[in-house]
This record gives C-alpha cells, structure tokens and sequence, in this order.
C-alpha cells in the first residue's frame, strides 16, 4: 500500500519530525525504528521508553448486561473482576480456534468494560462482539479513533510518568488500572505492558495524544527515556514470552496449544469456544508453543519447518529474534508435544540447511521484582 | 547524501565500481541503513560464476532476509571473507570496507545508473 494511503495516528507527525523510519503495519503509517532495534530495546530494559499504539483497538460494552456479554467472549471470569482489575485472554470461535487476544478492563464505576485488541483483528473483532452485544442487549462502542493510547515501558517509567499525573502511579497494582489525569487530560492508567518491562498504557481523547507524547518525552529526559519504535517491541515481547497475534496465535491455532489455557476451565460461566477448549485441555494438545535458543547466526522466520535430530519435520517456527538482552538467538515453534520439553536438541531448516535449536522455557526474560 | 561519482548502481541498491574488467560489488549507503542491525551475510566463493540480474548471495537483518543481486556477471575472483564476521563495516564503510566480491566481469544488467540517477532513485522511493 503507498504511504499516502495507510491510516496516520495522531501522533504520525511527531515520528516523522523525530525522523523515525515508518512502515505499513495493519494499514498504519506506523514507527517500526528510531535508531536501532536492538538498542532501542535495551534501552526499555535499561531505562524506558515510549511507544506509539494508537494503531490498537480500544472498545467498551456498555449496558445492563454487560457483564454476561463480555462473558460470552471471554475465557476468565468476568463476573469475578473487580473494579479496576485488567485480564488477558482470547475470542474464541465454537472449534476453540483463535479469532483474536485482548486484555479486559472492569470498570464498574464507568458501568462498562473495556477491551484493547490489535490493530490486525479491528474489523472483525468488532463485528463479533457487536454480534454478542445484541444478543445481551448491550451496545458495543469503538472508542479506536476518540481514544489515543501510548505506552511508557522500562524501569523509570513510574519516575517519567508521575510527575504528571494527579495520582501516585507507583501504587497501581500489575494488571490494574485507576482513573486520573496526566498533564490535566482524563485518562485511564493501565500498569500493563507488552515487554516484561514495570510500566504503563494510557488512554485519553486523542487531540491530547501530541501534547501528552512530548511532555512524557521531555519528563523523561533525565532519565534516558526515548521513542521505541514497532520492531523492538516485537523483540522485547518475545523475550518476555508474550504470543503477537499473527505468530504464535492465529486463526488454526488454539489457547490450550499457545498455553495460555492449562486445565479445563473451572467457573460456571460459559464463553464462546469453552467445549472444545476444555476437552482439548483434558485430552492434552498434539502440538505445543516452545521457545527456543540456537547459536546460529540466520534468525528464525516464522514459517521455517522444525525438524527432529534425524530430518523428520515436527514443526514450524513462529517467531525469532536476536535477543539483546539473552545475549543469543531466540525463538518460538510449534512442535509436536513429545518433543516440546525444555533442553531438546532440535534444528531449524533454512533452504536445506539446519541449524540446531535448543528448546527453552518460556518465558526466556523476567525481570526482577 | 550523495553517492560516490565513481560507481554504478542498481535499482536493489548494489554498487558496482568497474575497473576495466573487473567489477568490486557492495551494497549502499542507502541500503545499508535500510536493512541496519544485519546479522548475516553469505556470499560466494572465489571461483564461483555470478550471473547478471541474479542473486549472488544474501545478507540478514534483525527484521529480514534479503537477496543480494549481482550488476554484472562472470567469474568470482574474490569475496571479502573479513566481512561476514564485521559486518558493522557494511555500515560504516559501505563503499570501502563493506565491499563483497570482485568479479571479472563478461557483461553487465541493463539499466545501470549513476550516482546522480541513483540518488533521485532513491529519492522517489521515499
């Protein structure tokens, strides 16, 4: 697609006077590098950085019954979510295939819950749960072009962002949210983060998305705090194990192979999808997601076939990247579940040639709290 | 930026500096900064035959894997075997000590341009 006709943010002319290299991702002009992948990578791990994610899906259900809708399409027990906790989890179809993963925001106070899902899935991520909505009577209202959100991710994001804000951020619990302002703009402050870093998203009306960008920038200046663009943000959720809608998940694989589903699910409540996910929880996957290391300098491409020690394709890789942080090559597959377990040699084939991977736990980066 | 006047280019941004019939082949400024953080380069052993137009070895980024096309065709005569291994010099050198292979050349691709054409190239890609 030419450039002139990929959808801009509102913060597009900021990357482009910071002389950010922008590519097509989902159909936005977006920020894939500032200056250097790896580099911007470690600076998230080392002191923080900002991030651009205008480009995601942000929606809320609103209505009597909307606890019983966001229900039905949601693996986690939305009846049980206080106010201002945040879940991951998936939309599932009736085969237990993946349609989509998104986190829930209960937000009792506002009356409403609010999901973020990615910018790949909008469309029909929207149609589905517009289709689920009318079904419990509720109304479905897609807040993606009203609502900017951008991310502060790394060890000083909590020093960057207070300063301005009205409420002490350090106290936000992980997976929790609070209402309050940042540079006098009402926003939602989320403590979540899709790098393994502490840090923060945050949602508030979007003609603020320049002013608040910038003035995040400048807080944290002193602390080493710059843009990251898209493509260290692939690396750094690699490195924490995180699935990127597309690669580990998409429309064949299912949540209890991606392993974000272990043992059939326990509340009462049913969701789309819950009979086969549950059966395939109790019968156990044929093929499960691994991560994997190797020493060979080609970086794993999703798609490459992973093969036994003795040729045979048990596999396929999902994503890979050099690791700054591991200091090595990493990577996910799919394999065959009987030879999924951490430390198995296995290879991946690059046009004829294999390359040896060891199988590694996910996830290969925590960091320490 | 401007492209040294001395060399030829291709529209996959290789570079070619043509001294007599041998050909020194590398990959530009302009390439090399598209593609940054590489982690790979294969190229072709002395004594290999190139063809024009076609693949002669391929180089990896962070984010891809690209091929890598020869302007000319003919005989490898020598590849800079220093430069998988320093790969950094492909950035900060790319006409010097980024260099790939020489060849002795037979011919080369139609539609080889000029630094001032290569530059405009460029230009209009965005």
């Amino acid at each position: 697609m030419a450039s002139d006709q990929l959808r801009r943010t509102p913060l597009t002319e900021c990357h482009e006077a910071a002389k950010a290299r922008l590519v097509d991702f989902s159909g936005f002009l977006m920020p894939v590098q500032y200056d250097g992948i790896l580099e911007e990578a470690q600076r998230v791990r080392t002191k923080a950085g900002l991030f651009d994610l205008c480009h995601m899906g942000r929606c809320r259900i609103v209505g009597e019954r909307r606890l019983e809708a966001a229900q039905f399409l949601v693996h986690v027990n939305v009846h049980k979510m206080k106010q201002g906790a945040i879940r991951y989890s998936f939309f599932a179809r009736d085969d237990g295939t993946t349609m989509d993963d998104v986190l829930v925001y209960m937000d009792s106070d506002a009356e409403e819950v609010f999901f973020c899902i990615n910018a790949g899935n909008r469309d029909r991520d929207l149609a589905w749960m517009r289709e689920v909505c009318a079904r419990f009577s509720c109304e479905l209202q897609d807040q993606s072009d009203e609502l900017a959100m951008i991310a502060i991710q790394g060890p000083s994001s909590v020093e960057t962002l207070n300063p301005l804000c009205d409420v002490d951020v350090g106290g936000i619990k992980y997976y929790g949210f609070v209402r309050g302002t940042v540079c006098g703009v009402p926003a939602m402050i989320s403590r979540t983060g899709y790098t393994g870093e502490d840090g923060f998203e945050i949602y508030f009306a979007e003609a603020e998305a320049p002013r608040i960008w910038n003035a995040m920038l400048d807080s944290g200046k002193p602390h080493g705090v710059t843009p990251i663009g898209l493509a260290a943000r692939d690396t750094l959720r690699l490195e924490a194990g995180m699935a990127l809608y597309g690669h580990e998940l998409d429309d064949t694989t299912n949540p209890v192979e991606a392993g974000i589903v272990v043992k059939p699910t326990k509340h009462p409540h049913d969701f789309s999808g819950r009979a086969a996910i549950d059966k395939m929880a109790e019968d156990g996957p044929e093929r499960v997601l691994v991560g994997f290391t190797t020493e060979s300098p080609r970086v794993p491409r999703q798609g490459y076939d992973v093969v036994s020690v003795d040729g045979t394709p048990i596999g396929k890789v999902c994503s890979g990247s050099p690791s700054p942080t591991l200091g090595t090559t990493i990577g996910t597959a799919y394999v065959v579940a009987d030879h999924a377990a951490p430390g198995t040699l296995l290879a991946m084939d690059i046009r004829g040639k294999r390359h040896e991977i060891h199988l590694h736990a996910l996830p290969f980066y925590k960091r320490e709290r | 930026m401007s492209s040294p006047s001395d060399l030829l280019f291709t529209d996959s941004h290789e570079w070619v500096r043509i001294e007599g019939d041998s050909a020194t082949i590398g990959i530009t400024a302009h390439a090399a900064e598209s593609l940054s953080d590489l982690v790979f380069l294969d190229l072709p052993e002395a004594g290999d035959d190139v063809t024009a137009g076609e693949g002669f070895g391929e180089i990896e980024s962070v984010k891809a894997v690209s091929d890598l096309k020869s302007p000319v065709g003919g005989e490898v005569i020598e590849a800079n075997t220093d430069l998988p291994d320093n790969l950094g010099d492909i950035n900060s050198d790319p006409y010097g000590k980024g260099w790939m292979i020489k060849v002795k050349h037979t011919g080369t691709v139609d539609g080889l341009m000029d630094a001032a054409a290569y530059d405009a190239h460029v230009a209009a890609e965005g």
